[in-house]
Formats: structure tokens, C-alpha cells, sequence
């Protein structure tokens, strides 16, 4: 039988470990990464086109095609998502309708990526070919759209419920119309995390691959449309790693990604310590 | 103000319309996930399908078993890592980690949460494979372990951040009632707080293991894609996700292959959505039984 004290120690030294394994995996793969993608990450490798079919050379039409996927994204789904959240806070009272959208939002976030792709490549690339294009930038954006919804619809119901119930009714109080009240109180003090939801959005629009691997094309040239086919930082990503077409180019495109989501979730922790500590004054 | 109640109407309406997107979405996904899935059966019946040990399109045999197999191991194997790993850190967090280490480890987790796929899918195609290739002398390293090993990676986060708010609504009373006996740290831990927090652990789990099933970018770079019977860790698979990442295409649209791979869609689609009924329902529950 060991002493109470001493498996008290053990299980300690234990606890600290499994922390201290978390930090060293996120620095492994982080600094593996930067190490081996530092060496080909330049400006011109941002801005310049590739050459010899992706081997060298840069990689802006993926810069292109993922910023354009995740803008047609987050146009479909923000309006939508926080229209959601606003009628779901605002206009009903907790009952069957909030259950039912909180539950197919939580199902809708947690079905698998690849299932997007299919529901993706029949939906929006063959039933409704003649709009967006078919295999076309606009198909992998709406795609990615319909998958960060909940995101977005989860962070602005959660934000708009902590509006101060007093500062609703002062704004009643004083004669302001339903619309008024949710213009000029519960959207600005909402503000941040709606913005902070967006931003989680964004970064898990640019980080898929898997819903989108269907409708895009490798050709190195810039889209000119989105109606067009195009190629992102994602799907690139897979392809020269999987062919093993070039394993420099691979990292160089690794850690501009890496980059960009670290950049994205760093000022959604900013942004929402900002507003929150003003709006608190 | 007829005018303005008008307006508020409008507004109304279309704001109710943009509440019901989310269960519109999910509703347009089922109809064509089953419209072009379900069409194989008319050719292959389902114990064919789901217990069929033989997947050869040129010759229109669609056994799904070594897929479903696959995708089994390859979950247990990452469950057997990041669940004792997983609460233990969210025990860390919560018991007995000072300020500055908790100020460390929960931006970490967050950034590990923020990673996408692709990239754990590169970083072990090059370094998880390679460091299981010599102590275990394999001839490759694309292995159901090596896939195991990074999907443990990616669902720590959710095991670690759901079961901290299960740890961390355990009531202060429990834990102070269990050191007035004299138990030590650990005794309390181990007897008074995790157990009181197990339906949240649970629920953290339980969506853990869907995030492991329907995962595909980082398990098809490493899990050496061969469609035969995986007999144990160390052997190589092919997952209903990487399967149908790997063979769509090739599929003509609308043909026997293109339908099957859809029905490959629909297992952890299923499965995926039960659980997470699941662990939300733990959740609520837990949060009811408190109040």
C-alpha cells in the first residue's frame, strides 16, 4: 500500500506532465513547421505566380483563391448568422423554436468536413450548376459558408444574451421601438463578440480543405471570376504534399497559412479584450 | 406608426426566415447526402455493403467492412491517447495549476485547437511516420498508430476545454468537505471531483470521438490507404473519410461508384450527428441538475 502522501506526488508530477506534453507537441509542430518553411516564405513568394507547374516560384493564385472563398463565405453567412442570433435574443421567447435551431446548429457544426464536400460537389457543383459554375470558387466558398453558420449563429446568440436586460428596458423606457433598441443597444454592446464569432468563422473557413477538395483545380493561373475555378492555400497544400511534388513549396504555403490563422485568432483575443474593457467604462 | 410596425414586420419575417438557415441547411444535406447514397442499394444490399470484405469499382463490389474497420481502430487508438491525456491536463487547469501555467497551457490549447488539418496531416506525414518506422521495424510508417497518434493531437483540445467547465462547475463545498476528512490533493481529485464531473468528461469524449471519425485530411496522408482488413495498429487502412477523399475522383458523376462513395458519406455522417446529440444532451442535463 502506498502512502496517501506519496501517490499525492505522484499524481502530481503526472498532472504537470500532461501539461507540459501539451505545450511541447504545439511547439514541435509550430517550430517544425517555421523551421522548414522559413527558408522559402518571402514577398515573392506571396506575390509571385508559380512556375514549372507549382515546384517553384510562388504561390499567389492560392493566396487569391482562399481570399476569395473565405469572403464569399463570411458574406453568405454573417448576415444570416447574426440575423439568426438577433431574432432568436430579440424577437422569441426561449421555447421550442431556440431549442430546435440551437440543436441543428450543434449538428451542422459537428458534421465531418468531408460530408460538406459531398453535399457540396451535389448540391452547388451539379443541382445548381447553371448559378455558380459549377467546380467554381463561388461553389467552395458557399460550401465553406454553410459550414461556419453555426459558428457565427453560437457566438452571436452567446453575445447577445449578455446585453444588460436593465439597458433593454431603459431603452423602452424611453420610447424606443423594438428596432431602435436592438440598433443602438444590443448590436454595439453585442459588437465584440459578434466580431470575435466572425473572426473564429474566418479562420476556419481558410483552414479547410476536405469540403472544397472537390471544385478546385490546379491550373497556376490567377481566377478571374468566381464563377471560375481556382485553387487555395489548403487544397494546394495537399496536393504537393500528397504527390510530393515539392516539399519546400509545401512548408513555404504551411506557414503562410500557419501565419495568417495565428494572425486571425491573436486579434480575435484582442479585439475582443478592447471592446470589452470600453465598453465596461 | 402603422408605417413603423409595418417595417418591424418585415424585418420579423425576415429575420425568422434567417433563424430557420440552420435547420434548412442540415435538412438540403440529408436529402442529397441519402438522394445519391441510398441509390446503391439497388444494386448492393446493405449487409453487402456494411459487412462486404471486398471493394473493387472496376468490378461494381462495394464491401465497405475493412473502411468501417479502419475508421474503428483508428478512433480507439486515438481515444486510448488523448482521453487520459486530456483530463488529466483539464485536471491540471482546474486543481492544481498555478496562474502563470494555466496562463500558458490555455492559449496553447486554443492555438492547438486553431491548426488546421492539413497541416497536422503534413507535419506527421514527415515526422510521426518516420518515428514510428524504426522502434516498431516497419517497412513504412503509414500506419493506423500514426493516424491515431495525430487525431489524438486534434481532439485534446475538446476533450481538455469540455471536460475544464465540467471540473470547474464541480461545487467548491464537494472538494472542502473531502479535505475536512483529511484526504490529500489527489484523494480528492481522484474520488470527489472527477467522479462528480464524469457527465461532462463524457460529454467531451463522446464529441472527441465524432471529431475523430468524420477527420480526413490528417489521417489520409498518413494511414497508408490500402483496402484490406486492418488486423492491428501497426497495420495500414483506409478510413470512410480518406476513401472518399481518395477514389471521388475518379468516380463518373451519377455512376454505381459515385453512389457508393456517398454511402460511405452517410456512416459518419449518422454517427457523428448521434453523438453529438448525445454529448449535448449530457451537457444540458448536467447544467439542470445544478441549478
Amino acid at each position: 500500500m502506498i502512502h496517501p502522501n506519496t501517490s499525492d506526488k505522484i499524481a502530481k508530477i503526472w498532472l504537470w506532465l500532461s501539461a507540459l506534453s501539451i505545450i511541447l507537441v504545439l511547439l514541435s509542430i509550430l517550430g517544425y513547421v517555421f523551421i522548414m518553411g522559413a527558408g522559402s516564405l518571402s514577398v515573392s513568394f506571396i506575390l509571385d505566380m508559380p512556375t514549372n507547374n507549382w515546384r517553384e516560384g510562388g504561390i499567389l493564385p492560392a493566396i487569391i483563391g482562399s481570399l476569395l472563398v473565405v469572403i464569399i463565405a463570411l458574406s453568405f453567412a454573417t448576415p444570416i448568422g447574426v440575423g439568426a442570433a438577433i431574432y432568436l435574443t430579440e424577437f422569441t421567447k426561449e421555447g421550442r423554436l431556440t431549442k430546435t435551431v440551437r440543436i441543428a446548429a450543434d449538428s451542422l457544426n459537428a458534421i465531418p468536413s468531408i460530408v460538406f464536400g459531398l453535399f457540396g460537389l451535389a448540391f452547388f457543383v451539379f443541382y445548381l450548376k447553371d448559378y455558380t459554375g459549377g467546380p467554381s470558387l463561388l461553389s467552395a466558398g458557399l460550401t465553406l459558408g454553410f459550414m461556419i453558420l453555426p459558428t457565427i449563429i453560437r457566438t452571436s446568440d452567446v453575445a447577445m444574451r449578455t446585453v444588460s436586460f436593465s439597458e433593454k428596458m431603459e431603452s423602452y423606457g424611453l420610447g424606443a421601438t423594438k428596432l431602435q433598441t436592438i440598433k443602438n443597444i444590443v448590436l454595439p454592446e453585442a459588437f465584440p463578440g459578434i466580431i470575435t464569432g466572425i473572426i473564429l468563422g474566418m479562420g476556419r473557413a481558410i483552414g479547410e480543405t476536405a469540403p472544397i477538395i472537390f471544385m478546385v483545380s490546379l491550373n497556376p493561373v490567377i481566377p478571374k471570376t468566381i464563377f471560375g475555378s481556382g485553387n487555395t492555400l489548403t487544397t494546394q497544400l495537399y496536393y504537393l504534399a500528397m504527390e510530393g511534388i515539392s516539399m519546400d513549396v509545401a512548408f513555404g504555403t504551411a506557414l503562410t497559412l500557419i501565419t495568417i490563422i495565428l494572425i486571425l485568432n491573436y486579434s480575435a483575443r484582442k479585439m475582443n479584450n478592447y471592446f470589452s474593457r470600453n465598453l465596461r467604462r | 406608426m402603422g408605417k413603423r410596425l409595418n417595417l418591424e414586420n418585415t424585418i420579423r419575417g425576415i429575420l425568422l426566415l434567417f433563424s430557420t438557415a440552420a435547420l434548412v441547411i442540415l435538412a438540403i444535406i440529408v436529402v442529397f447526402l441519402f438522394k445519391e447514397g441510398l441509390m446503391l442499394f439497388q444494386h448492393t444490399s446493405v449487409t453487402d455493403f456494411l459487412f462486404g470484405h471486398k471493394w473493387i469499382p472496376a468490378e461494381n463490389i462495394y464491401g465497405a467492412f475493412p473502411f468501417i474497420v479502419s475508421t474503428i481502430l483508428v478512433t480507439l487508438g486515438a481515444l486510448l491517447i488523448s482521453v487520459p491525456l486530456g483530463i488529466s491536463c483539464a485536471v491540471f487547469l482546474v486543481e492544481i495549476s498555478p496562474r502563470w501555467a494555466r496562463e500558458l497551457v490555455r492559449p496553447a490549447i486554443e492555438l492547438l485547437a486553431g491548426i488546421p488539418s492539413i497541416i497536422y496531416g503534413v507535419f506527421a506525414l514527415i515526422i510521426v511516420v518516420d518515428v514510428l518506422r524504426v522502434p516498431f521495424n516497419l517497412a513504412t510508417g503509414e500506419t493506423i498508430l500514426a493516424a491515431s497518434i495525430i487525431l489524438a493531437i486534434m481532439i485534446l483540445p475538446i476533450i481538455i476545454s469540455i471536460s475544464q467547465d465540467s471540473i470547474d462547475s464541480v461545487p467548491r463545498i464537494y472538494r472542502e468537505g473531502s479535505y475536512a476528512m483529511g484526504a490529500t490533493d489527489w484523494q480528492t481529485i481522484s474520488k470527489v471531483v472527477v467522479p462528480s464531473a464524469r457527465r461532462g468528461i463524457i460529454a467531451g469524449v463522446i464529441l472527441g470521438c465524432g471529431r475523430a471519425i468524420g477527420e480526413t485530411m490528417a489521417v489520409v496522408l498518413v494511414i497508408g490507404n490500402v483496402e484490406k482488413l486492418p488486423l492491428s495498429l501497426l497495420d495500414s487502412g483506409e478510413t470512410l473519410t480518406s476513401a472518399i477523399l481518395l477514389e471521388m475522383g475518379e468516380a463518373v458523376i451519377g455512376s454505381l461508384h459515385y453512389n457508393a462513395l456517398f454511402c460511405l458519406g452517410i456512416i459518419p455522417f449518422l454517427i457523428v450527428l448521434v453523438l453529438s446529440m448525445l454529448s449535448s444532451r449530457l451537457i444540458t442535463k448536467r447544467v439542470s441538475r445544478f441549478e
